[in-house]
């Protein structure tokens, strides 16, 4: 009773709580970053240096009014934006933060569950998240947001075949699809995944950003061109949902490339005696510093670079992530082969 | 609801990226711009008109609104159009110190432009770095005349005041510091590889194109023109001062953007010369009381920071007011190639072409 309901239970209402709180504070930590990087303060006002900024904003969105535009298509246009954020807050469900660890004389997995199609299941979630936006375009009977959404939707499919190419060349070299067994496949080679596949780890990144709307890629929600993009017509709390669904996938995918690329809750070089000293740290806070400087590099990316035009951003992932993904995924497998082999 | 083969898009008056009240109906074929339709006009306050209804002192406060963010040079163009009628001899100290302004208000105006750029094109951190270097600038004004945005820095004759002591110090000062801060912004743009995409081979026109459409400024220069009235028709101290005109080649965005990043570097080798050189002396010529030119007309233009910035005056010799007064704004002339560059382009380099072509709408519609 207790191991099979009140134990997964407490882990998912942790793991919703924090991913929550998690992403309000995204929020604020990338209105900061990039007001250092562009030499100003950033939120000042709420709570010392700002801190409380999320919940005034929290506060705010919710007794905003909540409009829906007349000629809108009134069903889609309010499950638009929950389609949005459900997925990207179910996939949290196979993300491993740790190994299974004694908590209270009781071994408790620092993971919601451990299913043998792990990654599978966060590929094919995740890409629910895209009806989404184009469903809020499309209900939203406005041209603006429709133009986005169509962005969008060709955005996110082109960009999802290179990631998910890259994720089947690691697949390739764990022989697993679940994401602790990756883990563990990292463990018991020594070595971090992106030592093995950096081309796949650096099509990972580019592509993780665009599957996500960052910039450079934020072409569906570019302001200066499309005044918001597929959002334009949402207000209140329907809006937040959205915005809450972006910086949820930011973490999501944070944490996938912290899982198969640098050895998810593990230290550094884990099978290096000398440095178990750092063992003290917990696991899961490995996995949360990690996780944390892919955010990091994220917001930094936004504070530097211009956006991409839309056929530019085609091209690139047409003709050089995917090709190259391909190419990539086909060497590994010939080595992986010959290894066998040999 | 929406038409199969074209999609009609009203860009404006009020968007993010139009700079003010433009006004751009797009008809798109996908997200490609097949046709556009420049709409100008929600900014007219008439001062053209009013300005026959204002003796000649009290122009120089309304020729502030038009180039907003380069008030001091719409100032500096309108004393010395009146000058020339009245055949006025300016003090070598007043044309020194007008160089001076006008060629920060050229910084001012080019760190706005390439902030306000950067941002449409997406790289939003150059636009708080030119923001931070735009406000040293207004300090200087402010010290000057007591104004940030609308100075009324200028007397027909000379200027309101003198310089207030140490000012010239602080401009070199000022040199400084945005000669290093010039190089910031060319370190995150001009090597950038989205930035060379986004900007290169976008809104190609022609030397021969540019002149027949009227443009001037650096979206002249970015096609290859030499024409600087600064350098053809030297005016306040221009002539006295070294300096080089920028040229571009290929006449696309990012020659313009290259003209005007050399602009900044030009501007600051001249605001050196004459903050060093500035003489000693008067700075208002012999003004007579009554300011009432002969009957005739004249027209005198300047460099602005956007291009050719000319004024045409009639006096009729009897009143103390112009009988005719005409601007010729550069943004206008220069806002009239937008229709032909956006054609055929993505609505993405819709905005970055705006942006390249730099223009102000108060200047626009006056």
């Amino acid at each position: 009773m207790v191991d099979t309901l009140v134990i997964p239970l407490l882990k998912i209402l942790i793991v919703l709580n924090a991913t929550l709180v998690a992403v309000t504070y995204m929020v604020l930590l990338e209105r900061k970053v990039i007001a250092w990087a562009q030499s100003r303060l950033g939120p000042m006002r709420v709570g010392p240096y700002g801190v409380l900024q999320p919940v005034a904003d929290a506060i705010k969105l919710m007794i905003k009014e909540d409009i829906t535009p007349v000629k809108a298509d009134r069903w889609v246009f309010t499950v638009a934006p929950i389609i949005s954020m459900v997925p990207a807050l179910i996939v949290y469900a196979v993300i491993p933060f740790g190994p299974t660890v004694s908590l209270f004389g009781r071994q408790v997995s620092l993971y919601i569950t451990d299913i043998n199609v792990g990654l599978l299941y966060i590929v094919s979630v995740a890409s629910v998240g895209v009806y989404g936006i184009i469903l809020a375009g499309y209900a939203s009977n406005s041209k603006f947001p429709l133009l986005a959404s169509l962005r969008a939707s060709a955005q996110l499919i082109s960009y999802e075949v290179a990631v998910t190419l890259t994720l089947v060349s690691v697949i390739l070299v764990a022989g697993s699809l679940s994401m602790v067994s990756i883990v563990r496949a990292q463990e018991a080679s020594g070595v971090w995944f992106i030592f093995v596949q950096p081309l796949a780890f650096g099509i990972f990144v580019i592509g993780s950003l665009a599957e996500t709307n960052r910039a450079p890629f934020d072409m569906p929600e570019a302001e200066q061109e499309l005044t918001g993009g597929f959002h334009t017509e949402y207000s209140g709390m329907r809006f937040a949902l959205f915005f809450l669904a972006e910086y949820a996938n930011m973490i999501v995918v944070s944490s996938v490339a912290t899982t198969l690329f640098i050895g998810g809750w593990l230290r550094p070089f884990p099978n290096v005696a000398a440095l178990s000293f750092l063992d003290i740290i917990p696991s899961w806070t490995w996995f949360l510093i990690k996780s944390f400087l892919f955010l990091y590099f994220f917001v930094w990316v936004r504070a530097t670079l211009p956006r991409y035009r839309y056929d530019q951003l085609m091209r690139l992932g047409w003709k050089m992530l995917i090709p190259l993904a391909i190419a990539n995924l086909v060497i590994t497998g010939i080595i992986k082969v010959l290894l066998l082999r040999g | 609801m929406f038409d199969t083969n074209e999609l009609v898009i009203n860009m404006g008056p009020q968007h993010p990226s139009t700079h003010g009240v433009l006004r751009v109906v797009l008809r798109l074929d996908g997200e490609k711009v097949v046709d556009a339709d420049v709409v100008i006009g929600y900014l007219h306050r008439g001062i053209e008109k009013l300005s026959e209804n204002r003796n000649w002192t009290q122009i120089i406060l309304l020729t502030d609104r038009m180039d907003y963010v380069a008030a001091a040079t719409n100032n500096v163009g309108y004393c010395e159009t009146v000058e020339k009628l009245l055949s006025l001899e300016v003090p070598r100290r007043a044309r020194y110190v007008r160089t001076i302004l006008c060629e920060l208000q050229r910084i001012a105006s080019h760190c706005l432009w390439v902030g306000t750029h950067a941002m449409d094109i997406g790289a939003m951190t150059v636009f708080l770095y030119a923001f931070r270097e735009r406000e040293l600038i207004l300090d200087l004004f402010e010290e000057f005349c007591g104004a940030r945005l609308t100075y009324n820095s200028m007397r027909i004759g000379g200027l309101p005041q003198d310089l207030p002591p140490g000012w010239d110090k602080k401009v070199l000062q000022f040199c400084d510091i945005m000669s290093s801060k010039v190089d910031e912004y060319e370190e995150l743009l001009t090597h950038n590889r989205i930035w060379l995409e986004r900007t290169k081979g976008v809104g190609i026109i022609s030397g021969a194109e540019a002149i027949a459409i009227g443009l001037s400024g650096p979206p002249l220069r970015g096609s290859g023109v030499p024409r600087d009235i600064r350098k053809d028709e030297p005016y306040a101290a221009y002539d006295e001062m070294e300096f080089s005109v920028p040229v571009g080649t290929a006449g696309d965005t990012y020659d313009r953007y290259l003209v005007r990043m050399e602009e900044f570097r030009q501007s600051l080798r001249i605001i050196r010369q004459a903050a060093e050189g500035i003489p000693e002396g008067p700075i208002v010529g012999k003004v007579p009381r009554l300011i009432k030119p002969a009957a005739g007309e004249t027209y005198h233009a300047i460099e602005s920071p956007k291009g050719e910035l000319g004024y045409f005056i009639v006096s009729d010799g009897k009143s103390t007011n112009p009988y005719r007064f005409r601007v010729r704004p550069p943004s206008f002339c220069n806002l009239q190639a937008l229709r032909q560059l956006i054609k055929g382009h993505l609505i993405a380099d819709v905005v970055a072409l705006i942006g390249s072509l730099d223009v102000v709408l108060g200047e626009v519609d006056r």
